[in-house]
């Protein structure tokens, strides 16, 4: 039973809507790899298995009644707890949201279930999002399957965790920084940002309203087109192949914190790449520099605007570490955020330059092995550097600027922790995107 | 307000309210600060949208306070 754990949506799909394998086994599968590994990896912070298994059974009867609803019939997903299932609390992984009950689905929760996906159950997060490494949360730390003493990212690490264990086929999760492609990287999973505005955030509790993003979490890079076709409401018709084969590599910056094996894994992928036939340039991001201190001021304005009534009503509710984060926000001055802004559109402005005449850009995604859970600083080569900056060093940019990024799993390191490759499209064109990913995927699997 | 100001008058308020452990994290706010106040962009006199190369002392950059 537990081989339908490793395969792909694209592999199960067939399979379902043949009828050779239903609904009912998948969610059983999932919910067995549930008990065995959540235990240890506290990935879930719901599990909904008896809706589940309604739902499956309702799905296997619309087949056998030769009603199939679509690319997602049957396919056991989570969702993180931060978006709306209804009937089902959204926790956001914090006691400030305790008693609340989900009166309606989110509409891309609404459109998963309208194309045949199965609801298994709420993933756990760093609490409100806020934070990259999932151990603030009010249900205790996720821990990373392939280490449970590492953190598995965040703050989408429930959904990861689970989808890298087989205990669901796909999830969706929310990026405001780095939120999918950090722990998707850290978990060995591909995990996609679709362009800004793309997946609509109604039902999505905020953290950053025009950052925040939402997308899926999946085994391929085609299961996470299958998903994202189906959640985007505004999913561009551009053209879908590489039409150039070309791709920047903005080392700048971007290379200067770098553990040395994932510096060292990413060359050997760049080297794969061109032997394919692609070419790779480097680029440079000119104000790469100030990417940090613009995210900075935009994400801490926008997210104190969002908590200050729970601030001042149940401060002592929330984790201590988010607490003080977002009591600090609240001091950025009206005058800084505007500056930020300001800088935005010119980093947006300078990635969409680089991407001129480009497919992608392609760079890691994280600078860092999965850290220990609960550190704070961690060794890169010379120096101690902060985990939060550094998990944020390689994507934040991507929210600023609103670019579509995905990514793809490229190997271990010598402690067996995943190593992510991220590929950045053009504004509007995820489609484009994915076929850019997809083609990558597939070279490096030969 | 300069940030030298706006950061004594944050740690003040921070205190008055029970918060004086936050410091640390009110002086890495403002290394960022002043980073983004540091940047050419914020330059009227500079012509266009400030895509040019970045002033030196846009570059030195402190701790951020992070996000996700």
């Amino acid at each position: 039973m537990t081989s339908y754990n490793t395969l792909t949506i694209e592999q199960l799909a067939p399979l379902v809507a043949s009828r050779r394998v239903s609904s009912a086994e998948l969610v059983e599968a999932c919910l067995a790899e549930i008990d065995r590994r959540d235990p240890e990896l506290n990935a879930f912070i719901t599990v909904t298995g008896d809706s589940a298994r309604r739902d499956a059974a309702k799905r296997d009867e619309e087949l056998a009644g030769g009603h199939g609803r679509g690319a997602l019939h049957g396919i056991p997903m989570s969702i993180k707890d931060l978006i709306d299932v209804a009937g089902q609390p959204t926790t956001a992984a914090s006691r400030v949201r305790s008693g609340h009950i989900a009166s309606a689905d989110a509409p891309l929760v609404t459109a998963l279930k309208r194309a045949g996906a199965v609801i298994i159950g709420k993933c756990n997060l760093h609490e409100f999002a806020y934070g990259t490494t999932s151990d603030d949360s009010a249900f205790g730390p996720v821990r990373n399957p392939h280490d449970p003493t590492r953190s598995p990212g965040g703050s989408s690490g429930g959904s990861a965790a689970a989808v890298a264990t087989g205990m669901c086929m796909a999830s969706i999760g929310t990026d405001t920084g780095g939120s999918i492609r950090i722990p998707a990287a850290a978990c060995g999973t591909v995990g996609l940002k679709p362009t800004y505005g793309e997946v609509p955030c109604e039902g999505v509790v905020p953290l950053s309203q025009t950052l925040d993003h939402v997308g899926p979490l999946a085994r391929s890079v085609a299961d996470a087109r299958l998903i994202w076709e189906v959640i985007a409401v505004t999913a561009d018709a551009q053209i879908e192949t590489s039409s150039h084969r070309r791709l920047g590599l903005p080392r700048a910056y971007f290379f200067e914190t770098l553990d040395e094996e994932i510096r060292a894994r990413f060359d050997e992928v760049v080297a794969r790449l061109q032997g394919s036939g692609l070419v790779i340039d480097e680029v440079s991001i000119p104000h790469a520099r100030d990417i940090s201190p613009v995210y900075d001021h935009i994400v801490c304005t926008e997210a104190a605007a969002y908590h200050a009534p729970m601030l001042d009503a149940r401060p002592h509710d929330y984790t201590e570490r988010v607490r003080e984060r977002l009591e600090v926000a609240r001091y950025v001055l009206a005058e800084d955020y505007a500056r930020a802004l300001k800088g935005r559109e010119v980093l947006r402005h300078e990635v969409a330059e680089v991407l001129d005449e480009r497919d992608a850009l392609i760079l890691p995604t994280l600078p860092i092995q999965a850290p220990p859970i609960g550190a704070t600083t961690v060794q890169v080569g010379a120096g101690r550097q902060a985990v939060r900056s550094m998990l944020l060093r390689m994507t934040q940019l991507f929210n600023l600027t609103g670019h579509p990024a995905i990514t793809i799993p490229i190997g271990v390191t010598s402690d067996r922790l995943p190593v992510g490759l991220q590929i950045v499209g053009h504004r509007g064109a995820t489609r484009r995107l994915l076929a850019t990913a997809a083609l990558i995927e597939a070279t490096l699997q030969t | 307000m300069n940030v030298d100001e706006w950061l004594e008058r944050a740690i003040r308020d921070a205190e008055q309210r029970g918060l004086g452990h936050i410091r640390p994290l009110l002086e890495a706010l403002a290394r960022q600060t002043r980073a983004l106040r540091a940047a050419d962009w914020n330059d009227p006199t500079v012509p266009g949208d400030g895509r040019s190369e970045p002033a030196p002392d846009s570059r030195a950059r402190g701790a951020g306070t992070d996000g996700q």
